[in-house]
């Protein structure tokens, strides 16, 4: 049997007050493609930051052909041979493609002058063999995020690659790109490269990996065979208990139509866009990223304008032009990027709940502070929010404490319509399902909501209908009773659009 | 053409079209409105203005180069005025008396070292430290210039040197001394810039910081160099300016640094980095001085053409963010 190129020998890494990582081993062999798996927060990125050099590991060994290494930052990781294609675009938008595939390793001439001639005809022979319509001199900015993507996936073939790390290439890849992809990682392969491959998609995972090593909470919970294993003991591994698909069963008692949109279109983002939600319905939108579902949000949010097609509230046709008017309306949108866009992490709980109502809750010209306490104490209550008091600052939540803030800022707005958009991204199990209880219970109690998610347990589990969408279309809408997995997928991967109702 | 093509080249090629349309505008105005009977768009008034736009322009380019790095730096008219007295007062220290006149060229590299030291000073702590760029030289903006006044109270410093101020009024090919370091200096900047490794990190620090990280560039080192560069132009221009002067006041260079950003901003260098050019730099600072010298033309004073020039700064930043964006279904934010 070879020597592994690379392997992480029992790695420990602690943050204050956090064990990201607890004694995680991995060997990758040469030609081998090394599926790397967990939940989010599981320690993924984590690790391959230790590798990376990016953090110093607290103990455990880096090993390379079997000799210890430290790695005492990105170069020398490079200058090792371990490339990193990152999964946030890591590029210079105003440069060109060849100066972003060979960023930090420009060719150099006498006196640090840049060798453009050969700069230009290494990247150009990179970018025939990817494949791509774009040049070595085109400015990154002007490209779509696919495109990035493979500019992204371009700087593998830069150097004598040891070790190729993978982390989510394929999120903005269509399948075209992908194939192509493909065939660059069998490539490396063959030519005895170990590679690295993290993903959450199951069936890239089967289709091109040999093992899976799969990390739960920051423990290593082993190392598979792709062969002998499916899909449902690696997601057991993940998540230490079987995946739920129940779907969701009991419907409450509808009400009249709270939001009916019709022909609404935005662009290119996504086109002719028809549905409507009833008081006490929930609606699924699942679909892949950038399928458009986020930006229907934002579009009735009234942040964006579109540019064709009605929005009827109540049966009534209204212009939306900036989230006061949605507001105003009653409409409230529970943002994706909860801590971004949702919360002011330095503010304490009180005060980021009464956030959009703080104009109207005055005592003369002062904030009205009992009225403030009195909303915050009421949706504690209702929302089971577990903090020591209004006084603590948001940041110091949990994740699903966090995220109940945000849907209690938008219900003390009294809303008819509720847009939640990926509410149990990076939420601990325990708390997802609490959160998924709880959506239930508003539309219980009258409220239309709008649940977009890319976590098909998710959807089934929470939704009367679901919408399938695939790129800026609706494919299809399900009810409950009628989903199946099978057919979902199918939906949103653009297969069977037939439209049924 | 690719779609963005037209106004890329609009954006790029703005501000040389802003001077046409000042030219044009002056000239036709100044034959109404002068005082004078020289036409504005006379040679040697055009020669003058390059000279006159030397002092701010050949701090530009330096301004330039750190802006695009991501950086700012406020402390080039305190680092100016320290070179200035430098270059003056050590022309008179006992230890220089027995050179003659080669105590020029003592004098010019005394100050010139001691614009780069203070420079990479800047440069230093925010490499070091991580504290934003604004802020260090902002504190280093009040300590150069507290430096500058313990040297001699509100008194002036002064020393004439024949020799040198005749070296500093040459006309040679027709440009005036400051003219030509105007000139080579934006042309070694352009270089670097465009043409080697260091500049190109330089952008793509500017542009995506944590890529460039990633990537394996060693982000404190080009930030410090470029800091060193800006204090460098910043003593050269107080040595090309003063050369000729022969009299620095304690509060020579204020708001030089806010001059310098305009006309970098106004060339088309964004505020954020990662984006712009030594020669729209060039372009920015030729069309605030046409702007100074042609509102002077028509009789307007100072007070105006401060004005004025505020205003058209905020309208192209205006116009700038119109021209990017990216259609009408953009976010809102």
């Amino acid at each position: 049997m070879t020597d592994p190129v690379l392997r992480l020998e029992g790695i420990v890494k602690t943050f204050p007050g956090v064990r990201a990582l607890d004694g995680v081993s991995l060997s990758v062999m040469p030609g081998e493609v090394h599926a790397l798996m967990g939940e989010n927060g599981a320690g993924k990125s984590t690790l391959m930051k230790v590798l990376g050099g990016i953090h110093q590991p607290n103990e455990g060994r880096i090993l390379m052909d079997e000799k210890p290494v430290v790695m005492a930052g990105p170069l020398e990781a490079k200058a090792k041979g371990i490339v990193f294609i990152h999964q946030e675009l890591s590029l210079a938008e105003e440069l060109t493609v060849a100066e972003n595939i060979y960023l930090g390793e420009l060719p150099k001439k006498s006196f640090g002058r840049v060798d453009w001639a050969t700069l230009f005809s290494k990247t150009d022979a990179i970018l025939k063999k990817l494949n791509v319509g774009f040049g070595a001199k085109t400015r990154v900015g002007s490209l779509s995020i696919a495109n990035q993507q493979m500019v992204e996936i371009a700087r593998a073939l830069t150097v004598d690659a040891k070790a190729v790390i993978f982390d989510e290439p394929t999120a903005s890849l269509t399948d075209a790109e992908k194939v192509v992809l493909f065939d660059v990682i069998s490539d490396l392969q063959k030519s005895g490269v170990g590679i690295v491959y993290i993903s959450h998609r199951m069936e890239e995972i089967f289709k091109i990996t040999d093992r899976i090593t799969v990390l739960r909470d920051g423990q290593y919970q082993g190392t598979v065979e792709t062969r002998e294993t499916d899909e449902e003991k690696v997601t057991q591994m993940m998540i230490g208990r079987k995946l739920d698909l129940s779907r969701n069963a009991s419907h409450h008692e509808l009400g009249d139509v709270a939001l009916e949109v019709r022909g609404l279109s935005c662009g290119k983002l996504y086109d002719d866009i028809s549905f409507d939600i009833r008081r006490g319905e929930v609606v699924g939108f699942y679909g892949l990223v950038g399928a458009g579902r986020t930006e229907i949000a934002e579009t009735l949010f009234g942040l964006r304008d579109p540019s064709k097609g009605k929005i009827l509230l109540d049966g009534e046709e209204v212009r939306l032009n900036s989230p006061s008017d949605a507001i105003a309306r009653g409409i409230s949108l529970v943002p994706e990027d909860r801590k971004g866009q949702g919360l002011v992490l330095g503010m304490n709980c009180r005060d980021n709940m009464t956030l959009p109502q703080v104009d109207d809750l005055k005592a003369g010209p002062f904030v009205a502070e009992g009225a403030e306490v009195a909303i915050f104490d009421l949706y504690r209550d209702k929302l089971d929010i577990r903090t020591p008091g209004w006084k603590q600052k948001v940041g110091n939540l949990s994740g699903g404490n966090q995220q109940k803030i945000v849907i209690g800022k938008w219900l003390s707005m009294k809303p008819s319509v509720l847009i939640v958009d990926e509410p149990t991204r990076g939420i601990d199990v325990g708390s997802k399902s609490e959160i998924h209880k709880l959506l239930r219970e508003l539309a219980a109690q009258g409220y239309a909501v709008m649940v977009i998610s890319s976590e098909m347990p998710e959807v089934l589990h929470v939704s009367d209908r679901i919408v399938a969408m695939y790129s800026g279309r609706i494919m299809r809408t399900f009810t409950s009773e009628e989903v199946t997995e099978d057919s979902l997928i199918q939906a949103i991967s653009g297969i069977g659009g037939d439209k049924a109702a | 053409m690719q779609p963005g093509a037209l106004s890329d080249a609009l954006k790029k090629g703005a501000i040389w079209g802003f001077i046409v349309l000042e030219l044009i505008f002056f000239s036709v105005a100044g034959e109404y409105l002068s005082l004078s009977d020289n036409a504005f768009m006379d040679y040697e008034n055009m020669l003058l203005l390059l000279k006159q736009s030397a002092p701010i322009g050949i701090i530009a380019m330096g301004m330039t180069i750190v802006m695009i790095n991501g950086n700012i730096d406020l402390s080039v008219g305190a680092t100016y005025a320290i070179a200035a007295i430098i270059l003056l007062d050590s022309m008179t220290w006992p230890i220089f008396a027995g050179l003659g006149d080669w105590v020029i060229p003592v004098a010019w590299l005394l100050a010139l070292l001691a614009g780069t030291m203070l420079g990479a000073l800047n440069g230093i702590i925010v490499w070091k430290t991580g504290v934003d760029a604004f802020i260090v030289t902002l504190g280093s903006m009040l300590g150069f210039r507290g430096i500058v006044f313990m040297f001699n109270g509100e008194n002036p410093t002064s020393h004439l040197n024949w020799t040198l101020v005749d070296f500093a009024e040459a006309q040679v090919l027709g440009l005036h001394t400051a003219t030509w370091f105007l000139a080579i200096v934006t042309l070694v900047l352009w270089y670097v810039m465009t043409r080697t490794v260091h500049g190109r990190n330089a952008y793509a620090i500017g542009d995506n910081r944590e890529a460039a990280v990633n990537a394996g560039i060693r982000v404190g080192p080009h930030m410090m160099i470029n800091f060193a560069i800006i204090g460098f132009l910043a003593a050269l221009s107080a040595v090309v300016f003063y050369s000729e002067s022969g009299s620095v006041n304690p509060n020579d260079g204020q708001l030089y640094e806010l001059w310098v950003i305009t006309a970098v901003v106004l060339g088309g260098t964004k505020i954020t980095g990662g984006a712009g050019s030594v020669i729209g730099t060039l372009g920015g600072v030729i069309a605030i001085q046409l702007l100074r010298k042609g509102l002077g033309h028509i009789g307007a004073d100072t007070s105006t053409v401060n004005l004025v020039i505020g205003l058209i700064l905020i309208a192209v930043l205006v116009l700038d963010r119109q021209l990017n964006v990216k259609g009408k279904e953009e976010l809102k934010v």
